[in-house]
């Protein structure tokens, strides 16, 4: 079974057509790198599939670990094993890092039936991860995201990622705005994190972050479609030729 | 023609007045018989009038008040319910403006403060509260201060001695306890700090069960030179309970309070706040949050004067409008002519939940001086979407997020409270009021 299955999938913003007929799919463990000009859909792709509401669904489905993706609400997607770390995480002053984190991990380990954890058992998860993104444990005392720097609040996100477990991540253009130590060391923590069980579809614009985070497979987003699929080498291509030449030589591709 | 409302008091009031505590002195008869006089000549503000203009009174106008309640002395109170987590010092207690020697607890006062009812300070000698009590005589007062001026017989009298720095909080209580009938209960603080004094109070509104009756409260506090006061209010009254509080508070010169008010109960509830920083280098910090749901009507008017050179005040005051939750907030800062170096600030921010809740604010300021800092700001909204949807994305249910985004928005007016265990308890009750799980607007 795959892990996610993306059908025909048409999305409307704001009255305006963005996503004309997508089409994925990703087996479990795998990485897919999705990859477009500016304006194509990547980031619509990425919030459509966490839940955010005003991108309207016209046709097409997604299907989840054999479930309806788009019926379920975000909080419900989240506990179900999707994670989109944000192009611009959101500044939320007043709410505690930690407090936040925790709250994040025993609403889904309560949505899913597990025992949630006290203090004492999540501050040693938080240790744990923390040495993995090399976080500053004084970011946790803070308001979420709040005067973290671009690079820290790209960690952030990453080192959610390692408290929640998702079984499917979703980075959207987490490269953005990173210089290149930044953009090794956020690598760095997602590569920690791959694993057979856990799937990632990596939206970027460029593919320098390719180099630190190696796909198994590349597309090519361009007006709403994916118009090539191919491995890494594909990646290289675009990075030569530049997207205008996919348009002129790509057949649409996944959408049997 | 008087209105019902009127009425009830014109009525009955002659034979109160004349069972008060103090009665009999004729400086004190004649003060409340003339503030009576005039509650009844002029009656209940209508909405023509500026400081009315959100709060109509048209529904009170046509019910009737039971004017004191004489069972006030026994009526049952859990003593369970007066605890206040982070608050355990000097309790006075107060059941519809009464007080209750036996609710309370005055043993052991730490030197430098005096405390006690006001019936008791009448009793013993009322002239050294002469000034204090009347002087709203000379100030154009509204119905409910006429009201108050006229029928408290009782209230808190505290005073601290110059350079005592009180450590413990003083807890003063104000409860309402179900009656068979609608009862207007009234009580009158007085409360100075001598020269380099220090204290906390903490102000508790409550009831023991729902009620609907109508309560006034006036406090006169004074802060010589360089006193310091903090003062909370947890105002919790029942849904249906409507309350009037007029707060004057004056500071001289390098005096300095921090105030802090949670609004969260009754149904028709006003707070006026008036301040004035009389003396060189007086500082004033408010910080308040009010949290209108159902059908409540909350409303908190500051009216903050910079009369001397160098004070500085700073307003911080949050809303939440929930269902259809009416909030009301004008913050006016007057900088008199002379008093320059004065730096003042005001913010209310609100937050509406529902699309029937609403709330209006209006920061008003008047600067007659020349080297003046002033900053004020007022803004109404809905909630971040993108905050929202971040925190859900994480798998926080929508409910529970907005909780917590509200809590976040609130947490600015409640943040410095210096008591960490009554801030963390004031923080349990405004979350307590928020919309729970699978409660709609």
């Amino acid at each position: 079974m795959n892990l996610l299955t993306i059908e025909n999938l048409h999305v409307r913003v704001a009255g305006k057509d963005i996503l004309k007929g997508l089409s994925l799919t990703l087996g479990a463990g795998e990485v897919h790198a999705v990859m477009g000009p500016n304006g194509a859909g990547k980031s619509t792709l990425g919030y459509v599939l966490a839940g955010r509401e005003g991108y309207e669904v016209t046709a097409g489905s997604v299907r989840f670990l054999d479930r309806d993706l788009l019926t379920m609400a975000p909080e419900e997607r989240a506990a179900a094993g999707v994670f989109l770390a944000f192009q611009y995480p959101v500044e939320i002053p007043g709410v505690n890092n930690t407090y936040f984190l925790r709250a994040a991990v025993n609403a889904q380990r309560k949505a899913r039936g597990e025992e949630e954890l006290d203090s004492v058992q999540f501050l040693k998860m938080v240790r744990e991860k923390l040495k993995v993104m090399q976080l500053s444990p004084d970011l946790l005392n803070r308001a979420v995201n709040e005067g973290f720097s671009g690079g820290e609040k790209k960690r952030n996100e990453i080192f959610q990622m390692a408290l929640l477990e998702p079984k499917l991540a979703i980075l959207d253009e987490t490269d953005s705005g990173l210089d290149i130590d930044a953009l090794k060391q956020v690598a760095e923590g997602v590569n920690a994190q791959r694993d057979p069980q856990r799937s990632f579809l990596v939206i970027t614009h460029y593919q320098r972050l390719l180099d630190y985070i190696e796909p198994d497979f590349v597309h090519v987003l361009a007006d709403g479609r994916i118009v090539e699929s191919g491995d890494k080498e594909l990646a290289k291509k675009l990075e030569a030729h530049g997207y205008a030449w996919v348009a002129e030589s790509g057949e649409p591709a996944g959408a049997a | 023609m008087a209105s019902a409302f009127v009425q009830s008091f014109a009525e009955l009031a002659p034979d109160i007045l004349a069972a008060m505590p103090g009665s009999g002195l004729p400086w004190l008869d004649a003060f409340r018989r003339g503030q009576l006089d005039a509650f009844v000549r002029d009656g209940l503000p209508g909405t023509r009038s500026e400081a009315w203009k959100y709060t109509t009174l048209r529904a009170l106008e046509r019910r009737a008040f039971r004017p004191g309640d004489s069972d006030a002395a026994i009526r049952d109170v859990d003593a369970a319910c007066l605890q206040l987590e982070g608050v355990d010092g000097p309790r006075l207690v107060f059941v519809h403006g009464v007080f209750r020697p036996d609710l309370s607890t005055l043993d052991d006062l730490p030197p430098g403060l005096t405390l006690q009812p006001l019936s008791q300070a009448l009793a013993e000698d009322a002239e050294p509260l002469r000034f204090m009590l009347t002087r709203g005589e000379a100030q154009a007062a509204d119905a409910f201060t006429r009201l108050n001026a006229a029928l408290a017989g009782d209230g808190m009298v505290l005073r601290v001695a110059g350079h005592a720095r009180i450590d413990v909080p003083v807890h003063l209580l104000q409860v309402g306890a179900p009656a068979g009938e609608d009862l207007a209960w009234h009580a009158r603080n007085i409360v100075e700090l001598g020269e380099d004094a220090a204290l906390t109070l903490v102000e508790h509104h409550i009831g023991t069960g729902t009620h609907t009756h109508l309560g006034t409260q006036v406090s006169d506090v004074v802060l010589h030179a360089r006193a310091q006061l903090a003062w909370v209010v947890l105002q919790e009254a029942p849904d249906g309970a409507l309350l009037f509080r007029h707060d004057r508070l004056r500071l001289d010169a390098d005096a300095q309070a921090r105030v802090h008010a949670l609004e969260l109960g009754g149904a028709l509830v006003r707070h006026e706040f008036d301040a004035e920083l009389r003396g060189e280098g007086a500082r004033l910090d408010t910080r308040g949050a009010f949290l209108p749901g159902g059908r409540q009507h909350i409303e908190t008017r500051l009216d903050i004067r910079h009369l001397a050179r160098h004070t500085a005040s700073d307003a911080l005051w949050r809303g939440v409008a929930d269902k259809r939750g009416r909030g009301v907030f004008h913050g006016a800062i007057t900088v008199a002519e002379g008093a320059d170096g004065t730096d003042a600030a005001l913010s209310n921010k609100n937050l509406l939940l529902s699309p029937h809740a609403e709330i209006d604010t209006q920061p008003v300021l008047e600067i007659y001086a020349d080297e003046v800092m002033a900053a004020h700001g007022a803004t109404v909204g809905q909630f971040d979407e993108r905050s929202l949807f971040y925190l859900r994305s994480r798998g926080i249910p929508a409910d529970a997020a907005r909780t917590l985004l509200t809590l976040a928005f609130c947490r600015a007016a409640l943040d410095d409270i210096g008591n960490e265990v009554l801030r963390e308890h004031l923080g349990k009750r405004l979350a307590a009021r928020l919309p729970a799980d699978g409660e709609t607007a």
